[in-house]
């Protein structure tokens, strides 16, 4: 038996392609391209403008190349900026969904039909560039939340739409959140109106399938006064000898003593061992406590991409807000991670919670890139901040970049920072009671990643253990 | 049970164990004693297979099998355990689900039914009374911040539930003040059956005054250069273990 290995296999469960009929746009961006999705979706005249508005600001943008990952060039040109699968008008219920985009969904653990739903959880299903069908509406629609794609809210709610958008991620934020702006093609919406307790968990489940397409789906959820909801977020890609874009711009916005919790699970196609292949995700995702007393909860497990970038953040403007960031980032085989969240501390007593776990293996790359704000009117602001690193294998790397920046004396912060290998002793005083290796790997990373896996809903937890162990299967010799 | 045959072992280039003879038969409790740095610790570590040492010569028979030729989870599946001098931590993990999930690992290797949580909380039950430990570390992660004497009962206890043929007890004794030592002695001795067999591996005689051995080894510079009965154990805690050493260079 010799020491631990970083040789990583990678079995990816959810590489498979379906076949269906895809109406797509060429490959290219240019304004035509953008009046085009505009005008398949028929958008309203603002939408319009927005999306040309940060087109042009785009052009003018650089892309960012101070995350600590390395990639080729990527040609925005080359990229399909549109893929639908092909339909038959607007369907009235999911009875009339394409049967092969059903199955597609049922192999991914989502089913849409009617007596197959998850109980307790409602989802929107993105495939490609669009939605298929969102599960549930009915029932929510009772309690007055509104939960849909993105673009059958900008047709139903366009006045809400019309509020929101922008107002958390600007369309000039950055590279890829302007790109977004510009060719987004579709995501989910949902509304709490004031005082609603979401009866039920909402999901949106992203599938890439078209090659050489990329994936620009936007995601605003409103929580009106004293409003909850938890929000869940999965995905997958198959397996594709080329690397597409995954660019996606997520906004929240709670308001007085309203409360979001959004958790993803992300297992888009890694890439092979030796790095080819993989989805780039490039995404941004931001939160505004805007009210008093309001509370953004962000939860992650990142277990796929070729390359992650992503600093989930929240805005804490309000006086009293909370703002919390749990992430596990895994990196094995090739995959690179710079991820990590910013806090910005604005109002009175605001709070904020950072626990970050990053698990390396095989040739893994994985960054944790915080940042702490407390403005000058923030007095009485806390942070407490952690940050885990585990490495297996000699071959992987971790790293960590804490930014801190604090304008208000009253201000309390703590930061805590570990690194730890799986060592030999451990992985053999498992094996000497019986566990093989992987079981063993398996139990020690879920032990590492505990605090962060209990902020998971139920179905999720599991789901992210299991992933968690897929992920690192091989990693140890 | 076990046979070991001019054993050789090494880490890290040095060879350790010069070729140990050792015979263990079902229902035996044998003790090696001997020297700091007499090779005690690794013949303890080269059976359990251990990977930072390299067998170098000699055979190891456990139950008719090769035992050399198995991976250490396949040892322990059939039934070598091995109390650790230093029990490893596992953060996160509570020691109930790591126990259960060894216990279960060894039921499957045996064609047995794996039990759930409520059930194995029945089996860790009875065995913690058995053995009168208590099972109140159980809903702590494994080791993690455990006192010395904690670990060791940890150790114990694991044993217990885990019902091994062949019980290794590195060091079991050392760090333990003599309440615990006559706790985990107790244990160990409500332990033993007729089907099973226990090798302790220990420094000083202590130990021995609680969990009486059929036979006393003394490992010196990697061979064992006395055997005797249980009378052996008190004659080194009289006379030390130099009287040995011109035995063992004589071989």
């Amino acid at each position: 038996m010799t020491s631990i290995e970083s040789q990583v296999l990678q079995p990816y469960k959810y590489g498979f392609v379906t076949d269906i009929d895809a109406d797509t746009v060429p490959p290219g961006l240019n304004e035509d391209v953008i009046r085009l999705i505009s005008a398949k979706k028929g958008e309203p005249a603002f939408l319009l403008e927005w999306r040309l508005k940060a087109y042009r600001h785009w052009l003018t943008m650089r892309e960012p190349r101070w995350a600590n990952v390395t990639y080729a060039d990527i040609d925005y040109q080359a990229i399909r900026y549109y893929s639908s699968p092909r339909q038959q008008k607007k369907w009235d219920s999911l009875e009339q969904v394409d049967p092969k985009l059903l199955e597609t969904f049922e192999k991914l653990g989502i089913p849409l039909n009617e007596q197959k739903r998850l109980t307790g959880v409602a989802v929107d299903a993105v495939f490609d560039s669009v939605s298929v069908g969102t599960t549930f509406k009915e029932t929510l629609a009772k309690e007055g939340v509104i939960f849909c794609s993105f673009s059958d809210a900008v047709r139903e709610h366009p006045d809400l739409i019309e509020r929101y958008l922008g107002t958390v991620v600007p369309s000039s934020d950055n590279f890829f959140a302007a790109l977004n702006a510009a060719v987004f093609s579709d995501g989910s919406f949902a509304y709490i109106p004031k005082g609603v307790r979401c009866p039920m968990e909402l999901s949106t489940y992203f599938r890439i399938n078209a090659s050489s397409t990329g994936q620009f789906e936007r995601t605003l959820i409103v929580a009106d006064e004293g409003s909850y909801v938890s929000y869940l977020e999965g995905c997958s890609a198959p397996m594709r000898d080329e690397n597409q874009l995954h660019a996606a711009v997520v906004e929240l916005v709670a308001l007085d003593h309203a409360e979001i919790k959004y958790s993803t699970v992300q297992n888009w196609y890694p890439g092979d061992a030796e790095g080819k292949g993989g989805i780039y995700n490039f995404v941004t995702k931001r939160g505004a406590c805007a009210g008093r007393a309001s509370k953004i909860s962000w939860t992650q497990v990142e277990t796929g991409s070729a390359i992650t970038w992503k600093y989930p953040g929240c805005i804490l403007q309000g006086d009293d807000s909370i703002g919390e960031f749990y992430s596990v980032a895994v990196t094995a085989g090739r995959q690179q991670a710079d991820t990590g969240t910013k806090m910005i501390h604005i109002g009175r007593n605001t709070r904020s919670t950072i626990v970050s776990k990053g698990i390396s293996a095989g040739r893994g790359q994985n960054t944790y890139r915080g940042q702490v704000k407390i403005l000058k009117g923030a007095t009485g602001a806390r942070n407490y901040s952690q940050c885990d690193s585990m490495l297996i294998g000699d071959q992987c790397g971790a790293h960590t970049f804490p930014y801190i920046d604090v304008r208000n004396s009253t201000a309390t912060m703590e930061h805590e920072a570990s690194t730890s290998k799986i060592g030999e002793d451990q992985i053999f005083y498992c094996k000497q009671r019986g566990l093989s290796a992987e079981d063993a790997v398996s139990m020690i990373v879920n032990g590492f990643c505990k605090e962060v896996f209990r902020e998971l809903p139920m179905e999720f937890a599991v789901e992210a253990q299991n992933l968690l162990g897929i992920s690192l299967e091989g990693s140890v010799g | 049970m076990l046979e070991i045959r001019g054993l050789r072992a090494s880490v890290e280039g040095t060879e350790i164990l010069h070729g140990v003879d050792l015979t263990i038969r079902a229902g035996e409790v044998h003790a090696i004693m001997g020297p700091n740095g007499s090779g005690k610790s690794t013949l303890a570590q080269v059976l359990a297979g251990h990977p930072a040492y390299t067998v170098t010569g000699g055979t190891v028979s456990y139950e008719g099998k090769d035992l050399l030729g198995l991976a250490p989870e396949e040892r322990a599946r059939e039934g070598v355990f091995l109390a650790f001098q230093y029990p490893v931590e596992i953060k996160g993990i509570t020691n109930a689900y790591f126990l259960r999930s060894a216990l279960n690992a060894i039921r499957k290797h045996r064609g047995l039914e794996e039990l759930d949580p409520i059930d194995f909380l029945g089996v860790l039950e009875e065995k913690a009374k058995a053995v009168e430990l208590g099972d109140e570390m159980m809903n702590r992660p494994v080791n993690d911040g455990f006192s010395g004497g904690e670990k060791k009962r940890n150790e114990i206890l694991q044993m217990a539930v885990l019902e091994p043929r062949l019980a290794i007890l590195d060091e079991t004794d050392s760090g333990l003040d003599i309440d615990a030592l006559k706790t985990v002695a107790n244990a160990v001795n409500r332990l033993r059956r007729p089907d099973n067999a226990t090798l302790i591996v220990t420094h000083y005689q202590r130990l021995l005054n609680y969990i009486t051995p059929d036979f006393v080894h003394v490992l010196a510079d990697g061979r064992i250069v006395k055997s005797g009965g249980k009378e052996l154990a008190h004659e080194l805690e009289a006379r030390g273990y130099d009287w040995l050493r011109p035995e063992a260079a004589a071989v």
